[in-house]
């Protein structure tokens, strides 16, 4: 026998020819698990999820197109009404209508969840990108104050800082946002590590690119993914934070409706007329369930 | 010799998913004797791993045995309860697993590990150490006693191989199943790890089935090759008679494909007189060890002298944890040097800072080993191979497209390839594209971390001919690493032979694999299975097209 390989003719050929069956092997699996978008649509799960939210965020922009009584407007006469047709929630102690109030307190819960999040992913990517790339002294430096604040009870610190900052939503929206910082920043720093050493990232370096290019176009869109996760499910965490603290009254002030304000309203009537805590808070509880169920689909759709 | 261990006749198995049906196994027949070893042979996807999932009962959920039987030692196996085999698993039927860095626990001890596969057995409890330790002597392992106490991470890859042929042994089965089970393991370990099987076979009439693509190892190995190719057997006899006349044209591309198989040295092109490219100058590197180590640093470079020489290919050979990949990380500048430099086309590379060091860059790429990592799965097949022109602002958008249409022609990739993703592609494909990125800016030297080890023996094939093809029409230079002495003889003009961090032979590829000198190079090369086949080949002059 003889060895005929380099006085053979080049081949063209290319692999998918002979080597059929090997190729759609892996392709086959990869298409498995990268499910399209359109197949989650049709998952019952997700599509109530995604209409809760809807919802949510809806009744924040424009709550007038959805709230069916003037949240302010008092009825002495129909107050602590149990939910019905009129009131789907129900009427509160003053007799304003409590589906209403829920609607309209999403504008400053959700304002505040977003800008709690918004500050977090903002701080919190920057901080982890830094010391995830970086490395050495700023890395250490970095997740030492990281752990600092991970080492407080997130809604203890929360209390803190609205207290230093004084009472009102934007508070409440930088105490929250400062609490779950270290979450994304650790997140971040794990992947920014992972992706930092796989080969495409050598590849790249041997290809000439400059640390700044490899961060912007590889790394970054790379190890984004998991920190989307974390983020839909911190709104969540989010949501139940701004709620506690406007429930412990450092929210908004009396007549404007926040959906921990509302839970607090009543507190005093749990015997006589429950619905007035428990309504509101189902639906605070239902929207962070919704929120925990997309993210944890995300995270499927990811993998 | 009388009666067969595993019977499997007209086996059928389908994978569905999400309401897609894959046919695997497409009506099989297999029979194996006791104390026979089988080898059944074939590349990724051609099923060969589930046939030996059927005989081991452990077919994932997905997977279904439409049609036929599969018997061990007289138990159907098709259809059968998840009791019934488990009955069969381990006492009946032993599984080798393919890679022995994660097939065991970490977090138990290795005693325990074999215990458990003891216990199942039916030993009793206080007899159940000694057993252990007589499964672990009979795997091969020395000073068994000590070994049991260690941990995985504490032993050596050949070693935790001998582990899992240990736990496999510990149920005294009748028939062992080895997938792959050298294919991650160095050579020379890799022969040793194959002879302990056959001395076991021979001693305790074990039937056993290697499923390997290595074909070396099935004709060393085996008394009977089943060639299998899309489900189904296309070949099957003695293995020297099969592999050394194959009938089949599949079978014949195999074998045409094999590197190192006809002979182990190929005879090379002369080694034409061109200037050097790049030299390494009494190059070291150093690793430190954690803290608490024995020894403060370790060392993975020692003093290496070496060059490569424009438009030729220099192989550096060596087994894992000789230090070639760090002598090639130096070369593109990731890693410093402890001491020494290495010198590129006359320019002291080590001296020269990344920004300095830019303009050079720009004469030399890199080719990964792993093709399913070494590209950005959110790119484009494209963008990638762009990656290098934009990075070095070279050309026009346009030109840029023009460029990138020119390289996925050159490479032999479909010409509606820059638009795809990697992960709509073929492994051997994904190297295709690697290769394209580092011609992109069109380098005089390439170098090639185990540019094939990752893939199929045919695919190997084309892409080390690719290989060729391109250093002939654009002289383009190489400096490749591989632990495969099949794949050197098949590229390289120049080979250096490292161990341990230290050149221990250098010279034309014809001089060292031809006539090697070093010990070490010998046991290389005589360490490449497929012996038997080439003394075979010699005494029977046989010429395969």
């Amino acid at each position: 026998m003889t060895v005929t390989v380099l006085e053979s003719p080049p081949t063209t050929d290319f692999d998918a020819v002979p080597s059929g069956p090997a190729a759609a092997a892996p392709t086959a699996s990869l298409a498995r698990t990268r499910r399209p978008v359109g197949a989650l649509l049709r998952r019952f799960g997700v599509i109530l999820a995604l209409g809760i939210i809807l919802f949510a965020v809806l009744s924040a922009v424009v709550p007038q197109l959805l709230a069916t009584y003037d949240p302010t407007a008092t009825a002495p006469l129909d107050r602590l009404l149990p939910p019905s047709p009129t009131h789907w929630f129900g009427t509160d102690e003053l007799g304003r209508d409590l589906y209403s109030r829920v609607v309209h307190g999403s504008a400053l819960t959700i304002a505040a969840t977003a800008l709690a999040v918004g500050l977090a992913l903002v701080v919190g990517l920057t901080l982890g990108v830094l010391s995830g790339f970086v490395g050495g002294l700023t890395d250490s430096i970095a997740m030492r104050i990281v752990d600092v604040f991970l080492a407080i009870p997130g809604l203890l610190l929360a209390l803190a800082i609205v207290t230093a900052l004084g009472f009102g939503t934007i508070p409440v929206a930088i105490a929250v946002g400062i609490g779950i910082v270290p979450g994304f920043a650790r997140t971040t720093r794990a992947e920014v590590l992972r992706v930092r050493t796989l080969p495409y990232i050598e590849a790249a370096r041997a290809g000439g690119a400059s640390w700044t290019r490899i961060l912007i176009t590889h790394i970054l869109p790379n190890s984004w993914g998991p920190v989307m996760v974390l983020a839909v499910l911190d709104i969540g965490v989010a949501i139940l934070a701004v709620a506690s603290l406007s429930f412990l009254g450092f929210g908004a002030a009396p007549p404007a409706a926040e959906w921990g304000t509302l839970i607090a309203n009543g507190r005093n009537y749990l015997v006589t007329a429950p619905w007035v805590s428990l309504i509101p808070g189902l639906f605070v509880a239902v929207v962070v369930l919704s929120l925990n169920h997309l993210s944890k689909t995300l995270e499927e759709v990811q993998r | 010799m009388t009666s067969s261990v595993v019977k499997i006749r007209d086996l059928r198995v389908e994978y569905r998913r999400d309401s897609r049906v894959t046919q695997a196994v497409r009506g099989i027949d297999l029979d194996i004797d006791r104390g026979e070893r089988v080898a059944i042979v074939g590349e990724s996807g051609s099923g060969k791993s589930t046939v030996a999932l059927a005989l081991l009962g452990l077919l994932p959920s997905s997977g279904h045995i439409v049609e036929g039987s599969a018997r061990v030692a007289d138990v159907e196996l098709a259809g059968a309860s998840e009791r019934t085999a488990r009955r069969i698993r381990g006492r009946v039927v032993g599984l080798v697993p393919q890679d022995p860095t994660v097939s065991l626990n970490p977090t138990q001890r290795v005693g325990h590990q074999v215990g458990e596969a003891v216990r199942l057995r039916g030993v009793p409890r206080p007899l159940v150490d000694v057993a252990v330790v007589e499964a672990l002597t009979q795997a091969g392992i020395d000073d068994p006693v000590t070994r049991a106490r260690q941990y995985p991470h504490q032993l050596s890859g050949g070693l935790r191989q001998r582990v899992l042929i240990a736990i496999a042994l510990a149920g005294d089965p009748d028939v062992l199943v080895a997938d792959e089970p050298t294919s991650a393991l160095d050579v020379t370990v890799q022969k040793q790890i194959l002879d302990h099987l056959d001395a076991l076979v021979r001693e305790r009439g074990i039937a056993l089935a290697i499923i390997t693509h290595d074909l070396g190892v099935a004709a060393d190995r085996a008394d009977r090759v089943i060639v299998m190719q899309h489900g189904e057997v296309v070949e099957q006899g003695p293995a020297l008679d099969v592999l050394a006349a194959p009938r089949h044209p599949y079978t014949r591309r195999l074998v045409a494909a094999a590197p190192g198989l006809s002979a182990a040295v190929a005879p090379q092109r002369a080694v034409a007189e061109t200037p050097v490219i790049v030299r390494w100058e009494g190059v070291t590197k150093h690793f430190s060890l954690p803290r608490g180590s024995i020894e403060p640093t370790v060392r993975a470079v020692d003093n290496v002298t070496l060059a490569a020489h424009a438009g030729q290919t220099l192989a550096i050979v060596g087994e894992s944890g000789s230090g070639k990949t760090t002598l090639l990380r130096i070369a593109l500048g990731l890693e410093l040097p402890t001491t020494g430099r290495v010198v590129f086309a006359e320019q002291d590379l080590t001296a020269l800072d990344w920004r300095a060091a830019r303009p050079l860059r720009r004469r030399f790429q890199l080719v990964q080993q792993n093709p399913f990592a070494a590209l950005d799965p959110r790119f484009s097949v494209g963008r990638s191979i762009a990656e290098p022109l934009t990075s070095f602002r070279i050309g026009s958008r346009a030109e840029r497209r023009a460029r990138v249409a020119d390289l996925i022609d050159l490479v032999g990739l479909p010409t509606d390839a820059a638009t795809r993703r990697p992960a709509e592609l073929s492994g051997g494909q994904r190297q295709r594209v690697a290769i394209a990125r580092a011609l992109a800016i069109q380098p005089e030297l390439i170098y090639l971390d185990e540019p094939v080890s990752a893939l199929d023996v045919s695919v190997q094939d084309q892409i080390l001919r690719l290989l060729a093809r391109l250093q002939e029409d654009l002289g383009v230079g190489y400096v490749l690493v591989s632990h495969d002495l099949g794949v050197v003889a098949q590229v390289a003009h120049t080979v250096a032979v490292v161990q341990r961090g230290r050149v221990v032979e250098s010279g034309a590829a014809a001089d060292v694999l031809g006539a090697p000198q070093h010990q070490y190079t010998k046991a290389l090369l005589s360490a490449v299975p497929g012996a038997r086949l080439r003394s075979d080949h010699s005494s029977r002059e046989v010429v395969v097209p």
